[in-house]
């Protein structure tokens, strides 16, 4: 069997791609936007999101036989929290920089509905090895997006990539200036709004919805 | 005073939770196709971020910051990792305490805003502003203007919307730019208009 035909391939593509989180289920948009000014920070985001998403999968699957199903949101807020405030104590402690930059949207990965939602429709009823490649899969779809989202606005806003100059400084001399419109929060709006057009158009199968 | 005026004013206006820091957007999105809906959402994130901003203030300064614990004997004691775990449960809690209450006491408002109350113990505004609350070591009376403010920020822009969406049930849009899409670019237009406001200072 070809590996892009495995179950297990499957869990990972559908999420990334074919079923993007942020543009196909509009989940999660919430503490995406905020952290897309530069590259990096929404590169430390995505790593963020990715373990936890991955984690509380892994750990929801192995634990889905003995948690008692009424109880079963308020096990997983436990282990999504827990792990976020992993996450959020491990970047004070050795990346105190880019914490101070993520503010309070580290925390907020708590709220975020994806992950709430694959613990909650996925974890739940599927094998761990299915559930972890689920939750990369969720979470690099996420980080794609955000990173897109980042590129963009770094690259037009500060001219930068990454915090390294990639507009030379011949275009500056001729009279090119980068966009301060590009940081303000509402340029992440009106681009997040025609990259899902954009996935929309391309896959064709959004449903009629106003 | 003054000053509370202008943090109520920023909280609404230019540093609005929903337009400016991407919060709540979920809910956003998905309510503010019907304009009754959107304006019972509004009234009760305005009232569940008034009520949790302040009581998390108590939390947060009698129990889990640095030293806060000095009351009981042992200020070296700090607990502020705890702060995320201990927020979302006082925020579900008081967001069922709230639901009960209402219930109680009127029921014409819990017709209203009854379904809406669970559906805010997960709005990320809700979190966000206790959180920013700590962020920016807001005094107590400041949390409660903040929370108020950002509650009536957000009820502005999500009725706004409903109302520019019901406008663009009309409009012949593209295959794929209607919906999300457009949704989020009405939005970013609208971001625009609110940033105009931060050129304002009492």
């Amino acid at each position: 069997m070809k590996l892009t035909r495995t179950k297990t391939f499957k869990a990972f593509a559908e999420p990334a791609w074919t079923n993007n989180p942020i543009n196909m289920q509009m989940l999660g948009i919430c503490s995406a936007l905020a952290v897309t000014i530069q590259l990096r920070t929404a590169f430390v985001m995505t790593l963020a999101m990715i373990f936890v998403i991955t984690g509380s999968s892994l750990i929801i699957s192995l634990l889905r036989k003995i948690i008692p199903g009424n109880i079963r949101i308020i096990v997983e807020l436990g282990v999504i929290a827990s792990l976020v405030i992993l996450t959020d104590e491990f970047l004070r402690a050795y990346y105190f920089e880019i914490s101070r930059l993520l503010s309070v949207f580290v925390g907020l990965i708590i709220t975020n509905c994806i992950i709430l939602g694959r613990t909650e429709g996925f974890a739940m009823s599927n094998p761990p090895h299915l559930a972890v490649m689920d939750g990369i899969g969720n979470g690099a779809g996420y980080g794609s997006v955000l990173l897109s989202v980042a590129f963009l606005r770094e690259l037009f806003g500060s001219g930068e990539v990454f915090g390294y100059d990639v507009i030379p400084q011949s275009f500056y001399d001729a009279g090119y200036e980068d966009m301060g419109f590009m940081l303000l929060a509402p340029a992440a709006f009106i681009i997040i709004g025609l990259m899902a057009w954009l996935q929309k158009y391309l896959s064709g199968t959004g449903e009629k919805d106003r | 005073m003054v000053e509370l005026v202008s943090l109520f004013l920023n909280s609404v206006f230019a540093g609005n939770i929903l337009l400016a820091y991407f919060l709540g957007m979920c809910s956003f999105v998905a309510i503010s196709k019907n304009l009754n809906t959107a304006i019972g959402l509004g009234f009760a994130v305005v009232f569940v971020l008034t009520v949790t901003t302040p009581v998390n203030w108590l939390i947060f300064h009698y129990l889990l910051a640095p030293g806060a614990l000095a009351w009981a004997g042992i200020g070296d004691v700090n607990l502020s990792f705890l702060r995320l775990i201990v927020f979302i449960s006082v925020i579900a809690a008081m967001v069922q305490a709230l639901e009960m209450l209402i219930d109680r006491f009127s029921a014409s408002l819990y017709a209203g805003l009854g379904i809406f109350l669970p559906l805010i113990a997960v709005n990320c505004a809700i979190l966000g502003g206790s959180l920013f609350m700590v962020e920016r070591e807001y005094t107590f009376i400041e949390s409660v203007v903040f929370g108020f403010g950002a509650g009536v920020g957000w009820m502005l822009a999500i009725v706004a919307m409903a109302a520019a969406r019901i406008k663009m049930r009309y409009a012949d849009l593209p295959y794929g730019l209607d919906g999300f899409a457009i949704t989020m670019i009405v939005t970013g237009l609208m971001a625009m208009g609110f940033m105009l406001f931060s050129g304002i200072s009492l």
